[in-house]
């Protein structure tokens, strides 16, 4: 008998589970640790954040689900890894703590023989001082923060409404962040529910973003057909953006936020000021604080994680300047370098570098995007570190038949741009592969037949569509391991 | 969505962006294209879900 252990139940996590779940037999025990009771479908907290899905329509409690998979699951935080036992025990195992019940603050320790971390990322809001939904700004990184948001804007709408002039700052909350495509939706959201109250002459967009150009959205930005033209999406953004007239600062690191003031610093080494009324700023993205410990309780933390917390698996982390960076450099099975028993999908791996190109300000601060692994990649990457260790315990072999390297894995990306069934819109962007590879596709980095750039209601159904496909899929109802991740 | 027509600011970032004409706009929301673009839009996704791992 085998034991499956999973950290988190994220996309990622999530995927794994099910799909470990199903093709194992009963005799072997999956696991799943989280600290949180629900499953979210992240790319619908845009519309909590508008007011019009209640957190209710994006999430549902794991507990049942996975009663009904044979899944074990326990409501609980990763502490520790210890992949080597202890002075006590020859098998690995992750040192957890409960986060609710009856065993609430208990720790447990959970033998494992094959370990996936897919904790996901924590949200470092401390990064930046005065950022996050206790500070000074919003956020519609979790269902919760969406809702806190949407409170928020509701008090902007309403004074909007009584003729009161209101600034809106939307975009990255530090020099380093990803998930410039959330921002982007929510801008994109504000506007349309702000023009559809016909308030727009009472409304100040702002987007500010660390990307070196619009349209970048942390991988290095694409190129798509439009018009007859090949255009990079620096044009299709801005397009969208005077379309909706929302204002852009780019190349720009948010540093610290004071109550209505963004303190940033561009690339020309320039320290500036933006005033707000309502601000969203998404934060940067670090491991959730996992530890690592040898047989013998020495901390190889640093040996098993990034700087930054994320795990180390199969990719070349040696550090090289931007016109050396390869297809290759990019993890396939997403395996621990350390201990073959051990994964790391979704957020939770650390990248070998960013997508877009690193650039620093004239005071030395590195301002780019970190490489977006959110939503699509992260399932796929789930499915495959769960086929491949289903095809060890089945067959005892140590290879690794499946493989969705990030620079061979293609992506739809689907940005709100407004709800509404006859009126809504959506753009629909893919790319493939994700990671430009040069060297195959040297004039456009990527297969320019497979990459699309599309606004208009079609999107908006496909969104809409998605919302419904992926929770009926993430509950498992009948048939759900039909639709594709 | 109908925008009320704005000001450009000569030598604004905006004033370097391209805008989508009027009938770019109306396409948009037409449902007959729009119906038709969701399902062309639907495949080329398949395409590369299908082709994006192995």
């Amino acid at each position: 008998m085998a034991k499956v252990l999973i950290l988190g139940a994220g996309i990622s996590g999530h995927t794994a589970a099910l799909i470990a779940r199903r093709k194992l037999e009963k005799k072997h025990e999956v696991i799943v640790v989280s600290p949180n009771s629900n499953y979210q479908w992240v790319p619908s907290n845009i519309w909590i954040g508008v007011g019009l899905m209640k957190p209710d329509q994006v999430k549902f409690a794991l507990a049942p689900v996975y009663k009904k998979q044979g899944i074990l699951f326990k409501q609980a935080a990763g502490i520790s890894i210890h992949p080597e036992g202890d002075s006590s025990s020859e098998s690995g195992y992750v040192k957890i703590k409960y986060t609710a019940g009856d065993l609430k603050d208990t720790e447990e320790n959970v033998s494992y023989d094959f370990l996936i971390n897919a904790t996901g990322p924590k949200l470092n809001f401390a990064a930046t001082e005065g950022l996050g939904p206790d500070k000074f700004t919003n956020s519609v990184c979790t269902y919760d923060h969406a809702a806190h948001a949407w409170t928020n804007l509701q008090i902007a709408l309403a004074k909007m409404e009584q003729g009161e002039k209101q600034r809106f700052l939307i975009g990255t909350g530090h020099p380093m962040c990803t998930c410039q495509g959330a921002a982007f939706e929510y801008i994109l959201n504000i506007a349309f529910e702000i023009n559809k109250r016909k308030l727009n002459h009472l409304a100040e967009l702002n987007w500010i973003s660390n990307e070196y150009e619009m349209g970048d959205f942390g991988m290095g930005g694409a190129y798509v057909k439009s018009g007859g033209y090949v255009t990079p999406t620096k044009i299709f953004a801005e397009s969208i953006f005077k379309q909706y007239n929302i204002n852009w600062i780019t190349k720009a690191g948010v540093t610290k936020v004071e109550p209505g003031i963004a303190h940033y610093e561009n690339l020309d080494g320039e320290y500036l000021t933006k005033e707000f009324d309502f601000a969203m700023l998404i934060p940067s993205f670090a491991g959730v604080g996992l530890k690592a410990y040898d047989k013998l309780g020495e901390d190889i933390s640093a040996k098993m994680f990034a700087p930054n917390g994320l795990m180390k698996v199969d990719a070349d982390y040696n550090p090289k300047p931007y016109e050396d960076w390869k297809a290759a450099d990019w993890p396939s099975i997403y395996q621990s370098p350390c201990y073959d028993n051990i994964y790391a999908s979704g957020i939770a791996f650390a990248p070998p570098h960013p997508i877009s190109k690193p650039m620093k300000s004239k005071n030395g601060t590195q301002i780019n995007p970190t490489p977006p692994r959110t939503g699509m990649p992260s399932g796929v990457m789930g499915k495959i570190v769960a086929e491949n260790i289903v095809d060890r315990i089945k067959t005892g072999s140590k290879e690794h038949p499946h493989k969705a390297s990030m620079a061979q894995m293609g992506a739809a990306c689907i940005v709100s741009a407004g709800y509404g069934i006859m009126q809504g819109q959506a753009a629909v962007m893919t790319v493939y592969p994700i990671v430009p590879d040069w060297d195959k596709y040297p004039k456009w980095g990527r297969n320019i037949s497979y990459t699309v750039g599309e606004i208009g209601l079609a999107g908006h159904w496909m969104k809409l569509f998605m919302h419904y496909m992926f929770l009926y899929k993430a509950k498992a109802l009948p048939f759900w391991w039909i639709i594709p991740e | 969505m109908k925008v009320q027509e704005g000001k450009t600011t000569p030598y604004s970032d905006q004033s370097f962006a391209t805008e989508p004409t009027g009938m770019t706009k109306f396409l948009r929301t037409f449902h007959l294209l729009q119906i038709i673009r969701f399902f062309v839009l639907n495949l080329k996704i398949m395409r590369i879900v299908v082709g994006g791992h192995s």
